[in-house]
């Protein structure tokens, strides 16, 4: 190994800056939102809150909490990402497992109509009419069933199922295994990177979408958290405390918007870097696919 | 086909059923979601070219004016529509432009820091917009650019300049959107740049360095030629969906003051059709847009072809 001369280290520190410079553009927002949530409202009103809280206090989340508008949306969202993960990786793994074995009649005219899919979609209204039709708007099935597969993901875990040997199939078909078998005692325990990575995926999309809720759901005891939100942010109908308490008060919106974003940014924000390891490893196999 | 043979191609069958029956009803929820949820709405595509209407059966309605491209006509003779069009094409292309290179870029540099705890640290960090929803992003903008209580605001103003516009007036918006667009997206893109640079034969840097081949030039000469593929194949699927684009991202960001450049196909389709009702115009938009986006897709294909790259197929 060759010593660095001086413009190498130079350089090596400039990347160093700049790296720093790139996580302080990633965190500061955060910051300013949590400082915001924590601040008292008079130094929010002269608008004295940087990146650190002022006045330190939990009222806003405190009232947050107490509102029962909110807490419906965060646990119906809760509730409803669990079960779209469970589904949606149920289904993903239904039909991915299948396509791997190479003689399966019908196996390439079921890779055509499952491609199809992925470059033609009918768009927005006639899926909404289709909804419509299916009655399912206002349904709250309508948020769990149109999106319960995803062929992106599908081809993911596919290109992982092709990763585990034959070998170790084959041995176990000679054992006298049926193939269901198979999936359960030899695919899915081998494949724990690729289903942490989908169910991150899954769980993710389902957590941050709206625009199903938007367009599909009516009723507002169904509205996911991200619509609430939406519609807190751009003022639309506001949540139950705010008529009690003043949601007009500038300061007190200001805090009680900044508690209830990092509310509902909180639960994806503690999972994803302990996942770090899964899902690069997932977006690598997406991307290189065969 | 002799008696015999018959015999044995069932017992064949037998026994090919006998072993792979589980995997048809394995593939048949699958398979059904797609043909109930991607293939059925197909049948509602022909409003495009019919007059629809809520009571009749979409197969009986009447073919809509000039030989039933009616609401084709509409569409582009409409301004709205005119001004959707052009947002969504304008602000993919600007996504292309800057949002493109910023995570290649980033992969570039993190490649290039040694101390391998700290990449670790800046890679966690630079994931996590990814993993925020386009109306927390928008609101995390509202809290950084709003006029008055906004921080970047309030810190120009502290300074004795004057407040800028950043989300209210449509220049300043159009850079909001995509400077933020690069926030949310380019860690996450450089993970697939980074892997595709951890492929590359270490040999080649050795060599490279034996004849005096400085940092630059072996980023130059060894990592993009080595990751070039990788760019090649995300390049075309971008061109390809250069007319497409989610509805998320720009429905959370417009507001009324910057409807003009804000206002984009997806979201107009929602606006007039799902909203103002008008199902076959809006049908009609959305078919074109699905057609321009296959003819796109399929035409960057070729000149990546043509160019002795990799297709993406």
């Amino acid at each position: 190994m060759k010593v660095k001369s001086t413009t190498d280290k130079v350089w090596d520190w400039v990347f160093v800056i700049f790296c720093l410079f790139v996580s302080l553009i990633c965190v500061i927002p955060m910051l300013n939102l949590l400082a915001k949530s924590l601040s008292g409202t008079d130094f929010l009103v002269r608008n004295e809150v940087y990146l650190l809280p002022k006045g330190l206090n939990f009222d806003a989340y405190a009232t947050v909490l107490k509102d029962p508008k909110y807490i419906r949306a965060f646990v119906w969202t809760v509730f409803l990402t669990i079960v779209c993960t469970i589904a949606s990786l149920t289904m993903t793994t239904l039909c991915a497992y299948p396509l791997i074995f190479e003689h399966l009649k019908g196996r390439k005219a079921i890779n055509i109509f499952i491609t199809i899919t992925m470059f033609f979609n009918a768009g927005t209204i006639p899926n909404y009419l289709l909804m419509q039709k299916l009655h399912l708007l206002s349904n709250p099935l309508v948020l769990i069933l149109p999106g319960v597969l995803s062929v992106y993901n599908m081809i993911i875990m596919r290109s992982f199922f092709y990763g585990i040997p034959d070998s170790l199939r084959e041995s176990a078909e000679i054992d006298g295994a049926s193939l269901f078998r198979i999936l359960i005692s030899i695919y899915l325990p081998l494949s724990k990177p690729v289903l942490a990575t989908l169910a991150l995926f899954y769980a993710v999309g389902r957590w941050n979408g709206y625009s199903d809720a938007l367009m599909y759901m009516r009723d507002d005891r169904f509205y996911t958290l991200q619509l609430l939100l939406y519609n807190i942010i751009n003022n639309i109908n506001q949540v139950e405390v705010a008529t009690q308490e003043g949601f007009s008060a500038p300061g007190l919106a200001a805090s009680l918007k900044a508690a209830i974003v990092m509310f509902s940014t909180i639960p994806i924000l503690c999972i994803y870097p302990f996942l770090q390891k899964y899902f690069i490893h997932g977006v690598t196999l997406g991307a290189v696919k065969e | 086909m002799s008696r015999q043979a018959k015999a044995q191609n069932k017992a064949g069958a037998g026994v090919y059923l006998k072993k792979y029956w589980q995997l048809y009803v394995m593939l048949f929820l699958p398979l059904l979601y797609l043909l109930i949820f991607k293939y059925a709405p197909m049948i509602y595509v022909q409003i495009a070219f019919k007059k629809y209407s809520l009571v009749e059966s979409v197969w009986k309605l009447p073919l809509a004016a000039n030989h039933g491209f009616e609401y084709f006509i509409k569409a582009f003779g409409n301004n709205d529509f005119r001004y959707a069009l052009r947002n969504t094409l304008t602000l993919n292309l600007l996504d292309l432009v800057f949002g493109f290179p910023a995570p290649i870029i980033f992969a570039l540099i993190l490649n290039e820091l040694c101390f391998q705890r700290y990449k670790k640290v800046v890679q966690t960090i630079a994931y996590m917009p990814h993993f925020l929803s386009w109306v927390i992003i928008y609101s995390l903008a509202l809290q950084l650019l709003a006029p008055n209580d906004g921080l970047v605001n309030m810190v120009l103003m502290k300074m004795g300049g004057s407040s800028i516009p950043f989300l209210n007036d449509a220049a300043h918006w159009i850079g909001s959107y995509i400077g933020f667009g690069i926030w949310q997206n380019f860690g996450w893109g450089s993970i697939v740049y980074l892997a595709s640079i951890a492929g590359i034969n270490p040999e080649l840097y050795e060599a490279a360095a034996v004849d005096g081949a400085g940092r630059f030039r072996k980023m130059w000469h060894i990592t993009l030629p080595g990751i070039k593929p990788t760019i090649v194949v995300l390049l075309i699927m971008n061109l390809g969906n250069i007319l497409g684009g989610g509805f998320d991202r720009p429905f959370a960001f417009q507001n009324n003051l910057v409807m003009k450049v804000a206002d984009v196909i997806a979201t107009y389709v929602y606006r007039v059709g799902i909203k103002g009702l008008q199902f076959s115009l809006t049908t009609a938009v959305g078919l074109f847009q699905s057609v321009v986006g296959v003819f796109f897709l399929l035409m960057a294909n070729f000149i990546s072809r043509k160019l002795g790259e990799r297709g993406i197929w």
